[in-house]
């Protein structure tokens, strides 16, 4: 027993790397399409391959007789079965009827319509090819200022206008604001359709216990508990008789923040064929049937002063939306209208959207979730505006920025900002690229005619997504931290982390604050067995919001083990250390072993106080926390091509404390190389008849190594005051901050020309037509 | 048909259909699930394998073309319980997330080395170009590759 109390190194804010990699390294974790179950079959979905139709008649004859088929289902069989939900509300939205198997009509290529059950996959695939749909094809649309048009298409028959909600915001007084502005700039600004194109498809394996009534449904998600919830309403099943599980998840990035038709249709065949069934999605299923992001058109005006003052936005946005409602579909523009103000004074401000159909898969939450198209819409029009008054970039952000002095922060739009000091950000990453410096060489390359472009984005998101009145399914998350008898450690989150890294970055935070060996605990999440309910890890919640959980949860577990530490010595005031509990008055001291053997063997217990050292929190944050940061860009335009290089991508990123910084630069590094993404390379195009022209990974075009430029990141730090470990997220920064940096660069280059806005993606073919059509 | 391959350093022979791909084989009746199936049409890389000395995209082979084959999977990577150089480059270098990529992404990066033990930034990345990662934005993959390359210089 010694007095000297010394604690032991922390392990938040240290670069350690990650305890979830040595299964993943070695080949041994278990993804959904690694579970085999004896018995099991297999499914294979037949799609259809018309955007609008009507369905005349199924033949599954051939199909029912193909070897090792044991059964075919159609929408007939699956009509009881309830609708694929839609979570987001607003105001006379229409909802279609989202059927898990098509039943009189489809409504976009790969919508399933049939499926088959068989031995294995190949004769899965085999007898679905067997099926015959005879389909009375109808006239379809797929661009939604198209479908908005006179006379087009109807999607849904039953809504001719194509038009499944619209929506009004106004803040401060936008009338008022244009009247008085001296300059105005306007500018149609698009965010183009993208796949998600997680590394692992969807999958599902479903096991009906008949004897207990117990579905377990295996399934590659972000949301278990909420599946679990509404599938088990899908199915007409009780929902503890559902037990979702989630084994390793391959990639989200919002496109598994969803249930899908396949995972209610796992349940249902696996009840009737009394068998396990597994369905793996293909890449071509993944493309054309599990959600895209973004499809905005975006009408913009901004009203200005000519010093560069801004003093309102006006935005039009049309939602591409898509055939259906996915789980948060039309919510997400409406975080577009959130994110408005960016992080300037933007006191007035007026957003109207139109969500529409059109016979194209639906849209909903992909990386950023309506975030990104709201940040490239403003450091857009910002850019502009600059052109227009004859500011520096920089200066007309300087101008703008919301000061420091000001936080907390009320937007027109009604959020509190929390914290934030925007312009030192900026400051780092004009210092690190060498600003002044390359304004001098740009000058000196366009006497030379060469292309040489700087891009600033300076950009804010909303993190920690988020209060429970602000989204649709709840916005808290919860934790349970329990000491075993024998000392160690387990934690049960109900954030479901799949890449993210919470494995390590939770088990930091309980290292620290119970002063246990990191290896001594367990971080267990994505089985609603074992976990109490939980929300799930989007929005760039996991640590925010599920982090603090576990945080609050080891308040209490901390509180508990003073009890019991108080049998022994006067614990009133005690440090956690070297897996001891040590009195900060006498040095006395217990290891929390013993103290947690004494808790479960119970043979005395503190006054009021139940055996076992176990807490479970649920916390429900009093607000968002708004991250912020400034990309800078800079790109060599080859004139002879249209190729856009980028030379430097400097990113500067304030998203609170960090625990794990090697895991934040992952994050960035993978934000930036989406944003990369769709700045220059991605889109999803369909024809004018629905089919998808970039249904491979030929066609579509995800950044690969040789196109990724070397990212320079740096920090700066301003805690958020929203949680008690003062960090803000981070999954989704990079691609926020990354696109406008990119076209405002390529758009800096081309200025010369007159060029003041380009469409993503920048691809070359687009960049030598304009440079083409003004030279 | 019949097929005998050593995978791993192991004699497996089994009856198979002559359209039975050898990711399926390995994954399903051998039992082997580190190589992944991203794509099925070699484009994503994630079902990488080593097949004689050769790194080869394991989703557009039949099983039966490796017949008498030598195969090397993630799996038979780390030897006496020791992690080969590259897994743990990989592991330091956070060079991945969500780790679907990861075991095909670890083979590539080991065949790069072996082609070139010191190779530049760009060929590396070169090298990785028929790897997708969604997550990372292969900056640390490339860092690892580097590391792996030094420790084993």
């Amino acid at each position: 027993m010694s007095t000297t109390i010394t604690k032991a190194e922390t392990l938040v804010g240290k670069r350690i790397r990650r305890r979830e990699d040595p299964r993943l390294i070695t080949g041994t974790a278990t993804y959904v399409e690694d579970i085999q179950m004896p018995g099991m079959h297999y499914a294979a979905i037949v799609r259809s391959p018309h955007a609008a139709a009507k369905i005349r008649s199924i033949n599954i004859d051939a199909a029912s007789e193909a070897a090792g088929v044991l059964a075919v289902f159609t929408g007939k069989d699956t009509e009881k079965v309830g609708p694929v939900p839609c979570g987001a509300s607003l105001p006379g939205l229409r909802v279609p009827h989202h059927h898990i198997l098509a039943t009189k009509r489809v409504y976009f290529v790969g919508h399933p319509v049939a499926v088959v059950v068989a031995r294995d996959r190949y004769l899965a695939q085999d007898a679905a090819d067997l099926v015959e749909v005879d389909y009375d094809i109808l006239p379809a649309v797929t661009e939604p200022e198209r479908a908005l048009a006179q006379g087009a298409p109807a999607v849904h028959p039953e809504w001719p206008d194509n038009i499944a909600f619209t929506y009004h915001q106004d803040g401060g007084d936008v009338d008022q604001a244009f009247a008085a502005a001296e300059v105005i700039v306007k500018q149609r600004i698009t965010s183009q359709r993208l796949i998600p194109t997680a590394m692992e498809t969807r999958g599902v394996v479903a096991e009906w216990r008949a004897a207990d009534r117990q579905l377990n449904l295996y399934t590659s998600t972000q949301i278990p508990h909420l599946v679990r919830t509404l599938v088990a309403g899908m199915l007409g099943l009780e929902e503890n008789r559902l037990r979702v599980i989630t084994p390793e998840v391959g990639g989200g990035f919002g496109s598994k923040l969803n249930v899908y038709a396949e995972e209610a249709l796992m349940g249902f065949i696996a009840q009737r064929i009394n068998k396990p069934v597994k369905w793996i999605e293909s890449r071509r299923e993944n493309f054309l049937c599990t959600i895209h992001g973004r499809g905005h058109v975006d009408y913009y005006e901004l009203a200005a002063k000519r010093d560069g003052t801004i003093l309102g936005i006006k935005l039009k946005i049309i939602q591409d939306l898509g055939a259906y409602h996915q789980l948060l579909t039309p919510a997400i523009p409406t975080l577009s209208v959130l994110m408005m103000p960016g992080i300037y004074n933007t006191p007035n401000i007026r957003a109207d959207i139109v969500g529409v159909f059109t016979n194209c898969v639906p849209t909903d939450a992909y990386r950023g979730a309506g975030r990104p198209e709201a940040t490239h819409g403003i450091e857009r029009m910002v850019d502009i505006l600059a052109d227009e008054v004859n500011l520096d970039p920089a200066d007309i952000r300087f101008r703008n920025f919301v000061s420091k002095d000001k936080f907390p922060f009320q937007t027109a739009t009604g959020l509190t900002y929390d914290s934030g000091d925007y312009a030192a950000p900026l400051k780092k990453a004009l210092d690190l690229v060498g600003y002044h410096k390359l304004r001098r060489e740009q000058a000196d390359l366009r006497k030379q005619g060469k292309w040489l472009g700087v891009g600033i984005s300076t950009y804010g998101e909303i993190c920690a997504i988020g209060p429970s009145p602000a989204t649709p399914a709840g916005g808290w998350e919860s934790a349970t931290v329990k000491i075993e008898p024998s000392g160690k450690v387990t934690v049960l989150t109900g954030a479901c982390p799949h890449g993210q890294g919470e494995e390590t970055t939770f088990a930091q935070i309980v290292a620290d604050e119970l002063g246990v060996n990191i290896d001594d605990v367990v971080v267990i999440r994505g089985d609603t067995a074992i976990v109490q309910y939980g929300i799930g890890t989007f929005g760039s919640r996991g640590t925010a919001i599920g982090g603090t959980a576990l945080y609050f949860a080891l308040q209490d577990l901390k509180a508990k083990i003073k009890k019991f530490a108080g049998m022994f010595f006067d614990a009133e005031d005690v440090t956690f250390s070297g897996g001891e509990v040590i009195s900060n008055t006498s040095g006395q001291s217990k290891s929390l072993r013993e103290l947690a053997a004494a808790s479960y063997r119970a043979m005395k217990l503190p006054p009021n106080t139940e055996p076992g050292l176990l807490a479970t929190r649920f916390w429900e944050p009093p607000n968002f926390t708004f991250p912020f940061g400034a990309h800078i860009v800079v790109t060599e335009i080859d004139g002879q091509t249209g190729e856009v290089k980028i030379r430097r991508y400097v990113a500067v990123d304030d998203c609170g404390n960090i625990i794990n910084p090697l895991i934040v630069d992952g994050q960035v590094h993978g934000g930036i190389a989406q944003g990369l993404g769709q700045a220059l390379w991605e889109q999803a195009v369909y024809d004018e008849n629905g089919q998808l022209v970039t249904g491979e990974l030929m066609d579509y075009a995800v950044p690969k190594a040789h196109m990724m430029p070397w990212i320079e990141n740096a920090h700066e730090t301003t805690p958020s005051p929203v949680n008690p470990l003062g960090v803000k997220g981070v999954g989704e920064a990079g691609t926020i901050g990354c696109s406008p940096a990119v076209v405002n660069s390529v758009v800096d280059a081309l200025s010369p020309l007159g060029v003041r806005h380009i469409d993503m993606p920048l691809t070359p073919e687009k960049i030598w037509k304009v440079m083409a059509g003004r030279r | 048909m019949n097929v005998c391959m050593t995978i791993n350093g192991k004699e497996y022979c089994h009856q198979v259909e002559p359209r039975l791909l050898l990711i399926h084989y390995l994954r399903e009746l051998v039992g082997l699930t580190g190589s992944h199936v991203g794509c099925e049409t070699s484009l994503c890389g994630a079902c990488t394998i080593e097949l004689n000395g050769r790194a080869v995209k394991s989703c557009t082979v039949f099983a039966v073309q490796a017949d008498g084959a030598k195969i090397t999977t993630v799996e038979g990577l780390a030897t006496d319980g020791k992690l080969h150089q590259m897994q743990e480059a990989f592991w330091n270098e956070h060079a991945l997330q969500c780790g679907f990529c990861t075991p095909g992404m670890i083979m590539t990066a080991k065949q790069i080395l072996e082609r070139n033990p010191s190779p530049t930034e760009e060929k590396i990345r070169e090298g990785l170009a028929g790897n997708i990662c969604r997550c990372t934005g292969y900056q640390h993959i490339v860092k690892a590759v580097k590391a792996a390359a030094t420790a084993g210089n």
